[in-house]
């Protein structure tokens, strides 16, 4: 058994996904292809990184009500990306039936 | 049939209560038992004997009988089957009509279906299968307080399973020993903490000094790692007003979750905590101590799909459903039934998964399923196929028994859960593939590396005791 390894300074984490290393776009890709397979609605959210904690986020526009195409959703995650560089930018998918958010994990930390 | 004249004495239970005709009404509580009889007593006879004794009826005839309108009240058998795979026993389908029974009280429900009858002496054992409560009775009762949607909106988790973890050993350990075992989990990136069920409060640790240190130990955290974090704080405890100060302490310290056990502490008294929580906005989570002693035995008690069903009404915002592949008893089948009955919003009958009735809970909000019990990070493939988003997983051995200490287990946890739901929504089989998964996941954490290398040789590979009555193959 190898030596006790001491635990790192506590890291900010940002929930689903974020004990991962970053996804890469082909992995985010996989991901959109899962939410709208879902029946989900995609909707783009950002925030500066001191405000992350609240659950509301500034919304990217609306929601992409209907919108099945990975490309359009990936192109408005960059628009929001590069209009907001020192933002956190999550991909949410809006679940209807549920009331609630299918799935919302963070495609680009601030930062990194 | 109603007879208008008095004569007294003992008279088949079977004349009155055995109406195989009788077409059940929506309104009807309906329920299957399975009876093993006494040697000579016909199938009929027992079944009507057991719609009887849980309804109007008693021993004898009274003259009493004849004030009321019996046909309105008595309880039916209207079906029996044969078990499949079993000579022994049968079951019978009951029906009783809905003003039976006091609104929104399990207590009552339970008091007259597992009630006298179970010692009734013309029945060598007797097991309540299923109930079928009817919409209008569900809408009586107060059920989740909060719910598996408001739970994710408090708690702002979305598109995964719940981690969590019970805090070890479960007695003995100082109030600020107790947080520093909670802070270490929670920093290290699981969502909650538990109080083993029995702690209460001890000499040892008394509850309000345990809520203080872990109360600090969950704000530190989720100040540090940017997510919102609980610990079930259980306010089980000898007395209703003694719950309800620990309820009201908690919520002071600002906790967003506290527990019970719903039956030692019983219906009545859960109930209640369950309405103080939807006033109060904090989660309920339920433990199920006692449960084994009521559902294990094939043949005779309260199978737990009742216990499930009793639970969602009397009210609960988690419950332990066992884990399939853990060290405690729970088949797959079996228990994908239950969970089904805990979170969806209607579940047709499947005899493949032991629900012999329909259920309609209608609006009422659904519980999120537990999972605990034996388990680490080489279950969490299967823990994810089974259960899907809607569960809280626990490892409590598999957290605090890492090599490295506590947050570096629920690190291996936290990224072994995500591997999989990741690996999920890409497409992949995450059972057959669960090896691989994981494997590449450990590549980027030490964590789980270490985690995978300590536990790969356990297994729990005893058979379960409590089966699904099925057809034996020849």
């Amino acid at each position: 058994m190898p030596e006790v390894q001491p635990y790192k300074a506590t890291e900010r984490k940002g929930e689903t996904f974020s004990y991962l290393p970053p996804l890469s776009p082909e992995k985010v890709r996989k991901q959109i292809a899962y939410l709208v397979a879902q029946g989900w609605s995609p909707s783009v959210e950002h925030t500066e990184p001191e405000k992350a904690f609240s659950r509301y986020w500034y919304m990217w526009k609306l929601p992409f009500f209907g919108e099945t195409s990975i490309e359009k959703v990936l192109a408005e995650i960059d628009a929001c990306h590069r209009a907001n560089p020192g933002h956190h930018v999550r991909l949410v998918g809006y679940d209807n039936y549920a009331q609630s958010l299918g799935t919302a994990f963070i495609v680009h930390r601030a930062g990194r | 049939m109603a007879e208008k004249t008095y004569t007294a004495g003992v008279k088949d239970y079977r004349k009155s209560y055995w109406t195989p005709d009788y077409v059940p009404l929506d309104t009807d509580l309906l329920a299957c038992f399975k009876i093993v009889t006494q040697a000579g007593v016909p199938h009929e006879e027992a079944a009507a004997a057991v719609a009887a004794e849980s309804s109007t009826g008693t021993w004898t005839t009274v003259w009493t009988d004849l004030l009321t309108d019996m046909d309105y009240y008595k309880g039916r058998a209207y079906r029996i089957e044969q078990v499949p795979g079993d000579n022994t026993a049968f079951y019978a389908f009951v029906a009783y009509p809905i003003d039976l029974f006091e609104e929104g009280s399990v207590v009552n429900v339970l008091t007259s279906l597992v009630g006298n009858v179970f010692g009734f002496k013309a029945i060598r054992s007797l097991r309540l299968e299923d109930i079928r409560f009817p919409i209008a009775y569900v809408k009586t009762c107060g059920g989740p307080p909060n719910g598996i949607q408001m739970e994710r909106d408090r708690l702002n988790k979305y598109g995964r399973p719940f981690l969590g973890c019970t805090i070890k050993p479960k007695l003995g350990l100082s109030a600020k020993n107790y947080g520093r075992a909670v802070y270490e989990c929670l920093r290290g990136g699981l969502d909650f903490t538990k109080d083993d069920e029995n702690i209460n409060s001890q000499p040892f640790m008394r509850w309000n000094h345990r809520f203080e240190f872990v109360m600090e130990a969950v704000h530190k955290a989720e100040a540090e790692t940017g997510e919102r974090k609980g610990h079930y704080l259980n306010v089980t405890a000898p007395t209703v007003e003694e719950m309800y100060k620990r309820a009201e302490f908690a919520k002071s310290l600002g906790a967003p979750i506290i527990m019970h056990d719903y039956l030692t502490g019983g219906f009545t008294a859960n109930t209640s905590l369950a309405n103080w929580c939807r006033d109060n906005g904090i989660l309920l989570h339920i433990h199920r101590a006692m449960h084994a002693v009521l559902d294990r035995n094939p043949y005779h008690g309260i199978h737990f799909r009742v216990l499930t069903k009793c639970l969602r009404l009397s009210g609960g915002d988690h419950l332990h459903s066992g884990t399939v592949v853990g060290k405690l008893e729970g088949d797959r089948e079996a228990t994908l039934g239950w969970i089904d009955i805990m979170r969806e919003s209607f579940i047709p009958e499947n005899r493949s998964r032991g629900i012999f009735f329909d259920q309609d809970w209608g609006a009422m909000p659904g519980v999120m399923p537990v999972a605990s019990g034996g388990i680490h990070v080489w279950h969490m493939p299967a823990l994810v196929a089974i259960f899907g988003d809607d569960a809280c997983l626990q490892f409590g051995g598999g957290t605090l028994g890492h090599p490295w200490g506590n947050a570096a287990g629920a690190t291996a946890n936290r990224v072994a859960l995500e591997a999989c739901v990741e690996a999920r929504n890409s497409g992949r089989q995450v059972e057959r593939e669960g090896k691989e998964i994981l494997t590449e996941a450990a590549q980027s954490s030490p964590e789980l590396k270490i985690a995978m290398e300590t536990w790969k040789e356990i297994k729990f590979e005893f058979d379960v005791v409590d089966k699904l009555d099925v057809q034996k193959r020849a």
